[in-house]
């Protein structure tokens, strides 16, 4: 499975939650192919789509938080993984496009294909950790995982796959907080 | 002397709802009164930056944030500092102890010490040291900073203006 093709389940079946996507080629991918009022590009700040997501989380207990991060985000800040459990806000949904690459600067290694994620998630003290490496499980696993008491973690392990001439998020960054505010603030 | 009860109390009235940071023995007694109100959340991170992300989420999530740090994780900070916050204007107050001021300090924090104001500066990050006589004065410049523009404000902490835990 191509990394577009993970994005490609899961984006159908977001309603009007609040979305953290982590930067570079996560961003670029779902801004390319749905762009949505409640989707918080982080064009920078590497790593930190874990903990803003989770701010939205303690912010908003009664919505969904989703984050779409990277292998890569996920090993620059796997602290924040331990901050997630021990604050456990139930309505976080972490989700993370492993493609065992920093893709976007050029398909460098991370260490995710030494390094199991989901075990990682799991022993920080996720509740509900799913593992998805067929396209077919991806949207079961993203509903179950909306469904419960969270936090949840859904590991995708996926094939690079970023078309580089896919354009990078047009709207400045200033406008981003402003169309994701009104969504994450909304009653 | 500041006393730690009442400056929460005072950052609480003025509309701060959400704290976050990693601890330094000079803001022991404001981090023990934190963790102590079941009223004023808050919450450890494991590093510095990991902390400007939870409260710039915290604060798009409809919370006004206070993000407590010693100096030394500023320099942790920087990038998310200048690629988030500031670029998105998404602001913060940042209260930061001021290790290695004046050169009288372990040797960690000597050079941290020197530089903290350049590298604020540098930063475009505005600040102003607390002290026990102007905390009315900062707090507005803080205020203003924080809700007409949008940016991160720092009040610079030294040793012995809020009492100590250890």
């Amino acid at each position: 499975m191509k990394g577009i093709e993970a994005f490609q389940e899961l984006l159908p079946l977001l309603k009007d939650e609040p979305v953290t996507l982590a930067n570079g080629f996560i961003s670029r991918q779902v801004y390319n192919l749905e762009d949505r009022e409640g989707n918080f590009y982080m064009i920078g700040s590497m790593g930190l789509a874990s903990s803003i997501g989770l701010g939205v989380a303690l912010a908003q207990p009664d919505k969904k938080s989703v984050i779409f991060d990277g292998d890569g985000n996920v090993l620059m800040a796997m602290g924040t993984l331990a901050m997630i459990s021990a604050a456990a806000p139930k309505n976080l949904v972490h989700v993370v496009v492993d493609n065992e690459a920093y893709e976007s600067t050029g398909k460098q290694a991370t260490l995710s294909n030494k390094i199991q994620l989901d075990e990682v998630a799991r022993g920080t003290g996720y509740p509900l950790v799913m593992r998805a490496e067929k396209k077919e499980e991806i949207g079961p696993a993203f509903k179950k995982l909306m469904d419960s008491p969270g936090p949840g973690f859904l590991l995708i392990k996926a094939e690079p796959s970023f078309d580089s001439s896919m354009g990078r998020v047009h709207h400045t960054p200033e406008e981003i907080r402003d169309r994701f505010m009104k969504v994450a603030t909304a009653k | 002397m500041l006393d730690s009860k009442s400056f929460v109390d005072r950052l609480r009235s003025a509309g701060f709802d959400f704290y976050a940071g990693v601890p330094c023995s000079l803001l022991s007694g404001l981090i023990a009164r934190m963790e102590s109100d079941a009223d004023v959340p808050y919450y450890p991170a494991v590093r510095e930056d990991a902390a400007v992300g939870l409260c710039a989420g915290a604060y798009m999530g409809g919370k006004l944030p206070v993000l407590l740090m010693q100096n030394s994780g500023l320099g942790y900070s920087l990038n998310a500092f200048t690629s988030l916050n500031l670029i998105y204007k998404i602001p913060v107050l940042v209260i930061m102890s001021w290790r290695g001021c004046g050169g009288k300090d372990a040797p960690e924090h000597i050079i941290m010490g020197r530089i903290n104001e350049q590298l604020l500066e540098t930063s475009e990050m505005d600040y102003a040291e607390l002290t026990d006589e102007n905390q009315d004065e900062v707090l507005e410049r803080a205020m203003k900073k924080i809700k007409e523009e949008r940016l991160p404000f720092t009040l610079l902490v030294k040793k012995g203006l809020f009492d100590e835990r250890h």
